[in-house]
């Protein structure tokens, strides 16, 4: 029992950063049906740009309390991010927005390498601790604990979200944001500038990108110039689950997958113990006795669940939990 | 009185909430000009889909030769023995204007993998078999020295003609036809007209969706009407035109 | 064809035959090298079928290289004391790869297109983690640490390992992988140029231009598409062997992503779809990194006197940007299908 708690309190956490990545790629996938490869990326940016600066900060001996030294690191990613986040749209994905489908996916995947490639050059090769400033407190719930960094990630993934809702739902802005995801054209003649709200919405999500990436780095204590890939494809499985383009699903989807990963990594190896299964208890009697063990597959095959999500939504309900038809228009 | 050679019943079609097609049934003889007229909208194109499996449909069956269709395989519509164009023409704009036609012959051909890497009799008497047909539909359809010419860059009415082509080379028994005369000058409609004529001559049975009311009413043996979904009309031309629905859906006469 | 061509073609085969002795005589590691450049072109060509003629974007194409690795290292290896002859096992891995193929794209290919991009990158990730951990509770896969002295081809009692002299020339091991891969090299050109122009080519084609068109037309697309897949998984488990046969060793290390990145740059850059243009690419993308490595550290080192930018950086930053500027300026490669060509002489005339 306690396990399953914990493991919901640590799914949840890991959930909330998958939304906030996750809505990144639905938003733009929603507009411009391109998967940003690169979106991953922007996270691991974010989170070494805050690294970077509470660093420095740290080592200036300033006395600054922890939570404003966290506060300046996510301060100064967003920007940055929103910044990188432009620049893709800008320079890599416009000028191909009329092109063949294979060509704005083959660019993404290139801007993905590039961009790991001068994090390496920046930040270098080994993968670097992030600083544990934050008082980390643990609090005793039904025998799991839940730590204040967990409590901190998501109750600001909450609130973020549930601020975006109200832009996208509520604003001007996001009303042009949804009218053109849902026809262009329409929405040109209605006197939306297209180009510039397809560029805000990866501006949007590069921001939220950067968040994410600073609580990835809280919350796991390291950031590494690979860690964007394996969190991107993370958080598309969970896009697609929530049904791709649609807001509330990435965020749905975000923290089932958390909890399915986390239940998963905590379950699996108790499941595949062969020593638990009669028949097979058999024929390993000598590595079993003494309530030995012989796990299939354990908990280092977490990063397995993601992935297999994936596959399980794109067969049985390719347009996800929420969403709409996603097969080729005729 | 002919065949019957195709009998669409009770077709039905929504988009989200809007009603495509109502209950449509037609029946299609052997060997007719059958023309598909209707206002802007009134489900003509999402007809054709539904008929060539290329959108899902929400009822009803279409037989095709006494045998059901099945309708969830496009290619399997293909190989029974329709053939279509689009509205939009959509060729293949890379591959050149005999490529094209030869993909036609796809469905009537066997060769495999391993028969191409080996290059075996079997294959390459059966290629220059498929060349062959293909030069000679190209011919057919008057286009035969655009031959080696990428489709994309092919006039507007020599696309039409080589999406026709394509069409043909599949060995259809009924080749469906979409607003072929859409954006044709009066000259190359003339021609259009010829073509048909001489496909009929040759033994098919040809479904024509057009706008020109003039073209449909020369040259069809029968149309039908359809107006927001439902059929209100079918018969020969002569009565059609006289059909107060028609004339009101035409004219808009009962609306506001 | 002309006589001037046979002659033309004669002294290519002649320059390529001639080739390892003269690398040899510069350095037995060039002709590891081109070897290695040599598989990477037969790798390119077999994903060429699959995103060049068929238009399906395969982000995990080096997954099927490591399994034909990984059932060759297996199979003959001191891993598991087995040792069968390379022609039972490389087969076997070009048909383990090819299911492989199969399994994965059967659920995805009737999806769109970028559907299988994402599936396929992650299931080049789920095979190196497979590859990691399965060494636990059973021994597989021996881990990270990977599987050692492999066996080496040997064919007719000749092994790979020693220099053998014919004719008064010394063959070392690498100039007769050398010979082997290019004999696979050219079956893997052969095969693209006949699929190319046949029925099955034809339908690849037409389903990367239109793929409900294609449906119109009577294709069957999804099997079609699967043919395509499976086919260009298979040829990556071929290379995958010989990858194991040449090195004696392999690791989950050698499959990462970066892999199916370069080979997708290879593809890209030269020019999808044109096997002329797709091999160009992947000797452009092989060659220009060596190169670079001889160049920029000695350069680097004396302007800065130490190494500012790592030649593996330079290497992946070149692949990465390939992908990007060919997408940006010339999305049909350097070298385009003959099609185009055709196009531009008929508009001349």
């Amino acid at each position: 029992m306690e396990i399953f708690v914990q493991q919901i309190i640590n799914g949840l956490t890991a959930g909330s950063v998958y939304a906030l990545v996750a809505l990144g790629y639905t938003m733009v996938y929603g507009i411009i049906q391109l998967i940003n490869f690169a979106h991953g990326e922007v996270v691991m940016i974010g989170g070494m740009v805050a690294l970077t600066v509470i660093t420095t900060l740290v080592g200036m001996g300033l006395p600054l309390p922890p939570i404003v030294l966290v506060l300046a690191g996510i301060l100064a990613a967003i920007p940055i991010c929103m910044a990188l986040g432009y620049l893709l749209e800008r320079a890599a994905y416009r000028p191909l927005r009329h092109a063949p489908r294979l060509a704005p996916l083959i660019t993404a995947i290139g801007m993905s390498m590039v961009l790991q490639q001068v994090a390496l050059l920046i930040w270098g090769r080994d993968p670097k601790a992030f600083p544990q400033i934050m008082e980390n407190k643990s609090f005793i719930i039904a025998g799991a604990s839940i730590t204040s960094v967990q409590i901190a990630i998501i109750l600001m993934s909450v609130l973020i979200m549930a601020t975006l809702t109200w832009f996208v739902y509520r604003t001007r802005f996001g009303i042009a944001i949804r009218a053109t995801a849902e026809n262009v054209n329409v929405a040109a003649l209605m006197g939306v500038d297209a180009n510039r709200t397809i560029a805000a919405t990866f501006v949007i999500g590069a921001g939220l990108a950067a968040v994410a990436g600073v609580m990835y780095g809280t919350y796991y204590g390291i950031t590494h110039y690979t860690m964007g890939f394996m969190l991107g494809l993370k958080a598309f499985s969970a896009a697609v689950l929530g049904g791709i383009g649609n807001l509330a699903g990435a965020m749905l989807g975000g923290i089932l997958l958390g909890l399915v990963e986390a239940l998963g990594a905590g379950y699996i190896g108790e499941f595949t113990d062969l020593c638990r299964w009669p028949l097979v208890d058999g024929l390993l009697v000598e590595r079993c006795a003494n309530g030995g063990h012989v796990v299939l597959f354990g908990s280092n095959y977490q990063d397995v669940f993601a992935f297999m999500v994936l596959i399980l939504v794109l067969v049985f309900r390719p347009s996800g939990l929420l969403g709409e038809r996603v097969s080729e228009r005729a | 009185m002919s065949v019957v050679l195709l009998e669409a019943r009770n077709i039905g079609k929504r988009f989200g909430g809007v009603q495509a097609l109502k209950d449509v049934s037609l029946t299609i003889r052997a060997q007719e000009i059958y023309g598909l007229i209707g206002p802007n909208g009134a489900g003509k194109t999402t007809f054709f889909n539904v008929m060539t499996g290329l959108y899902p449909r929400d009822g009803g069956e279409v037989l095709f030769g006494g045998v059901p269709l099945e309708l969830d395989t496009p290619y399997l519509v293909a190989q029974a023995g329709i053939a279509r164009t689009f509205q939009n023409i959509r060729l293949f704009g890379n591959m050149t204007a005999i490529e094209n036609v030869m993909v036609g012959r796809h469905v009537r051909t066997h060769a495999g993998v391993f028969g191409a890497i080996l290059r075996t009799p079997g294959q390459r008497a059966e290629e220059a078999a498929i060349r062959r047909r293909a030069e000679e539909l190209l011919h057919y359809v008057g286009i035969p020295h655009r031959a080696n010419d990428l489709a994309r860059n092919l006039s507007y009415g020599d696309q039409r003609r080589l999406e026709i082509a394509r069409a043909l080379a599949t060995e259809p028994q009924l080749l469906a036809l979409d607003e072929p005369a859409a954006g044709m000058n009066a000259t190359e409609t003339v021609a259009l007209r010829k073509l048909i004529e001489g496909l009929r001559a040759d033994g098919l049975t040809v479904l024509l969706i057009e706008h020109d009311v003039k073209l449909v009413m020369g040259l069809c043996d029968r149309v039908a009407v359809l107006d927001y979904g439902e059929k209100i009309a079918e018969d020969v031309p002569g009565v059609v035109q006289k059909d107060p629905k028609v004339i009101e859906a035409y004219l808009g006469a009962g609306g506001d | 064809m002309s006589t001037k061509k046979w002659i033309g073609l004669a002294l290519v085969a002649l320059a390529l035959l001639a080739l390892p002795l003269v690398l040899t005589s510069v350095g037995t590691a060039w002709v590891r090298i081109t070897n290695l450049a040599i598989l990477f072109i037969f790798l390119a060509l077999g994903l060429n079928i699959v995103v060049g003629m068929a238009g399906l974007l395969d982000l995990g194409y080096i997954a099927f290289f490591a399994v034909g690795a990984y059932v060759y290292a297996l199979l003959a290896s001191p891993h598991f004391g087995l040792h069968l002859p390379f022609w039972v096992i490389l087969p076997l891995g070009a048909l383990f790869a090819g299911m492989a193929g199969a399994i994965l794209g059967a659920p995805t290919l009737r999806l769109r297109g970028d559907y299988l991009a994402i599936v396929t990158l992650g299931f080049g990730e789920i095979v190196r983690i497979f590859l990691n951990n399965l060494s636990q509770p059973f021994n597989i896969t021996n881990g990270p640490k990977g599987i050692t002295r492999i066996d080496g081809l040997n064919i007719a009692g000749m092994d790979f390992v020693n220099t053998h002299t014919l004719f008064g020339i010394p063959f070392t091991g690498p100039a007769k992988y050398y010979y082997v891969l290019l004999i696979l090299l050219l079956l893997v050109i052969v095969v693209n140029l006949r699929l190319q122009k046949s029925r099955i080519g034809r339908a690849w084609v037409a389903i990367r231009e239109d793929e409900l068109a294609a449906k119109a037309a009577g294709i069957n697309t999804r099997n079609m598409k699967l043919l395509a897949f499976a086919m260009g998984a298979t040829f990556g488990g071929i290379a995958g062997g010989m990858f194991s046969a040449m090195q004696g060793f392999v690791s989950p290390e050698s499959f990462i992503l970066h892999e199916s990145i370069l080979v997708l740059a290879m593809v890209v850059l030269g020019g999808m779809g044109n096997v002329w243009g797709v091999i160009a690419g992947a000797m452009l993308l092989s060659f220009v990194p060596e190169l670079l490595r001889y160049t920029v550290d000695p350069v680097q080192q004396m302007l800065f006197g130490k190494l500012l930018i790592d030649p593996e950086v330079l290497r992946m930053l070149i692949f990465g940007g390939a992908l990007v500027l060919t997408m940006r300026f010339r999305p049909a490669g350097l070298w385009p299908e003959s099609r185009h060509k055709l196009e531009m002489s008929e508009n001349r005339s």
